[in-house]
């Protein structure tokens, strides 16, 4: 049996637990439920938990313990050779699981019988030829005893599935059973099921911590195995970048840490001003009529895909900006400059500056506005004394907030601002960043172990570094400044 | 109501400082003030008692064109300050404000220093032409809220670092440095406990000799302590105004009388 007509067997015994919990529990008190200590529906939660979560576990253990066993299995049909090799055995297990899922597939289409693959002699029949026609391909052909190990594991898989449908179900069995043996009315049902919400949302938090250490050690692995293919100091503060892929490739990340930065900053000028400007006049002089469309208007900006701005890049911003400005200037004669990505990646994140920063303007006490009026404060010296002081930790974070999308930002750059690294002071020069580089590394067909494609891990680890230590800015930032109002 | 002072404090006459007469107000459709009229004297100190609702801290800030921030808010009527109308279309409320300060019911110190709260209004209002003439106001102003001894150590400390008595005494000095000519206060004193109580009590009747306070107050013992004048409100009305000492010893009306003695409210 399967997993998923498994869990459907453990929904059902849920919802059985559940009628039954709850009817043992009335039965217990007689039909009145001012006796139990819990409301009846408490006792069919705590039966049908018992009922699934003890069962749950068991298989999610189970899953995970079981390949371990049954590749054992098969690898003891292998020849001794190719077991003390560990690379060796690695890629002949893969082929063996190759092959299995190729004769399942082969019996799920009737192109074959499970007698036929049992007398099956690889020196006899072309398994290869066979699976090819069922759409399944191998990369060589099968070896007698890669064939053993695969109907070893066929086998093995198959006698364990019914293993484990068998446990599973008794452990449910079980498990039902004791909840409704512990039903009685004095039994603290309601306590108990809250507990498991409890843990319910602390595994909650927990997949998202877990998840942020898997990324740290992804990258940090993929880096350090950059590191020792590529001087760390060439890295760190070398002036150019250019990848060869034949070997030899100068790989400084100054260049692309430059053009992060130049966007960044450019972006920030953009938007900071913009947005604070925005919603200020949002939080303290638009009617309530004005705002009531002004500012989903503004949060529009915030749903349009990324790429949409690239396309205004490329095709509106970028050649005014030459046009108008760049040529006549003598500055160059590039769309794609820095200059163009960052006024997009500006504009982009106006409303997020503008609605955090409303958020936190209108969390500012009206006491305080009372106070500044009530000494004879126009409305623009309560604001800028006032207001916007009390503010302004939150608005620190809403401008940190908005660097960081700025220096994650792909889509625009490429657009924009181009692929070429380069080291320049001049905005209408085209220049990249970071994250265009590491989507550029990992694209094509290249070889995962070279310097030149590992390096899109370091660059994403300093990336994560970069945002990381903004973020714990702003946290200390708005832990320094903040103002406790009651 | 043993601890009242009203028989060593006769009112002195002085002259006539706001001159309310027919004072409508209204919040949409409702009608929260009904044909006011009151006088506020110069150096006394007035208060406003009266149920919840009433209509007294709606009047109060009508005296400081407070509820001209709020948009539905309508105020008919006229209200002279030393013969002047404040509602005449030449007059800026910004302006009005500096000459009628206010002090609110919850202590709200700005997210400054001391110092700098003290000193924004003469600050915003140029009452000042030297740091040292700075120096001087906040210092006056601190000691005539009776906080200088205080806080003269660490002006430059968060004035939201402070107890919740001093947060008021530093927002009442924060209200005097503007030197205004009249004084409003919104139940200054019941986000304070006994003691701080005491000291801005104290503080109200020693302001008496350099301006016009009003004060609303939910506490009669507080109105009996504190004022010359006092103006009881109920739904709306002004139902009766006189000598403090009259109001609580002898009130004219029924309702001032059942108010006073705890059987409406």
């Amino acid at each position: 049996m399967t997993v998923l007509p498994l869990l459907m067997i453990l929904a059902v015994l849920a919802a059985a637990g559940f009628i039954l919990g709850r009817q043992r529990a009335l039965a217990l008190a007689g039909g009145d439920t001012k006796k139990l200590h819990s409301l009846p529906a408490y006792y069919g939660w705590h039966a049908a938990i018992m009922a699934f979560v003890p069962a749950f576990c068991a298989l999610i253990v189970w899953l995970l313990i079981q390949p371990f066993f049954i590749e054992r299995a098969a690898l003891s049909q292998l020849p001794a050779a190719v077991l003390e090799d560990s690379t060796a055995s690695t890629l002949a297990m893969a082929d063996v699981r190759r092959v299995a899922a190729g004769l399942d597939t082969a019996v799920a289409q009737g192109a074959m019988t499970e007698a036929a693959i049992e007398t099956m002699d690889a020196t006899v029949t072309d398994l290869r030829g066979e699976l090819g026609k069922v759409g399944v391909a191998l990369g060589s052909a099968v070896s007698s005893e890669v064939l053993a190990a695969a109907k070893q594991y066929r086998e093995s898989v198959a006698s364990a599935s019914v293993v484990r449908a068998v446990v599973i179900i008794l452990i449910a069995v079980a498990a039902l059973a004791r909840a409704l043996k512990l039903t009685a009315p004095d039994f603290w049902a309601r306590n108990r099921v809250e507990k498991v919400v409890l843990w319910l949302l602390m595994l909650a938090s927990l997949i998202a911590i877990l998840t942020t250490v898997g990324i740290i050690w992804s990258l940090l692995s993929e880096s350090f195995n950059f590191f020792s293919q590529y001087p760390i100091g060439d890295f760190f503060f070398g002036l150019t970048w250019n990848p060869k892929f034949g070997g030899g490739s100068d790989l400084g990340f100054i260049p692309l840490f430059w053009g992060t930065i130049y966007i960044t900053i450019i972006a920030l000028l953009v938007a900071v001003p913009l947005g604070l400007f925005a919603a200020i006049y949002l939080a303290e002089y638009a009617s309530k009529r004005t705002r009531a469309w002004v500012k989903p208007m503004i949060e529009v900006i915030a749903g349009i895909p990324t790429v949409v701005y690239g396309l205004f890049a490329l095709i509106t911003v970028g050649p005014f900006l030459r046009d108008f400005f760049a040529a006549p200037m003598g500055l160059g004669n590039s769309a794609a400059s820095v200059m163009t990505a960052g006024i997009v990646i500006g504009l982009l994140n106006i409303p997020f500056i503008s609605s955090l920063s409303d958020d936190i303007i209108n969390a500012v006490p009206q006491s305080l506005r009372d106070g500044a009026f009530g000494l004879g404060s126009t409305k623009s010296e309560t604001i800028r004394q006032v207001v916007l002081p009390a503010a302004l930790p939150g608005v620190a974070g809403a401008i940190l907030m908005g660097a960081s999308r700025a220096i994650g930002e792909t889509m625009i750059v490429v657009m924009g601002a181009g692929a070429a690294a380069k080291l320049s002071l001049n905005p209408f020069e085209a220049m990249t960043t970071m994250t265009v580089k590491i989507v550029g590394q990992l694209t094509g067909d290249t070889d995962f172990n070279s310097p030149e494609t590992l390096v899109a891990f370091a660059l994403g680890m300093t990336l994560f570094v970069i945002t990381l230590l903004l973020n714990v800015m702003a946290v200390w930032i708005v832990r320094k400044y903040r103002e406790q109002y009651e | 109501m043993n601890d009242m002072r009203i028989a060593d404090r006769a009112v002195d006459t002085h002259g006539i400082r706001i001159k309310a007469s027919a004072v409508q107000v209204y919040y949409g459709e409702s009608h929260a003030i009904k044909d006011v009229s009151v006088d506020i004297l110069d150096k006394a100190v007035t208060a406003f008692i009266g149920p919840s609702g009433c209509g007294k801290s709606t009047f109060l800030r009508t005296l400081n064109r407070m509820n001209d921030t709020i948009p539905i808010c309508k105020v008919q009527g006229s209200i002279l300050l030393d013969g002047e109308n404040i509602y005449d279309k030449r007059v800026d409320p910004v302006q009005l404000r500096a000459k009628v300060g206010m002090v609110f019911q919850k202590p709200n110190p700005f997210p400054k220093s001391i110092y700098d709260n003290v000193a924004y209004g003469p600050r915003i209002h140029g009452l000042t032409r030297s740091k040292a003439e700075l120096d001087g106001i906040v210092e006056s102003s601190l000691r005539k809220a009776a906080l200088w001894n205080e806080v003269k150590d660490r002006l430059h400390a968060p004035g939201t670092g402070l107890s919740g008595g001093q947060q008021q005494r530093l927002c009442i000095a924060r209200a005097v440095a503007t030197s205004p000519e009249v004084l409003l206060m919104d139940e200054p004193c019941s986000a304070l406990d006994p003691i701080a109580t005491a000291q801005v009590e104290e503080l109200i009747d020693e302001l008496r000799s350099n301006f016009s306070v009003v004060i609303v107050t939910h506490s009669m013992q507080q109105a009996a302590r504190v004022s010359q004048k006092t103006a009881f409100f109920h739904l709306g009305n002004l139902v009766e105004y006189g000598e403090t000492s009259q109001i609580f010893t002898n009130p004219k009306d029924p309702r001032t009388e059942s108010y006073i003695t705890g059987r409406i409210g």
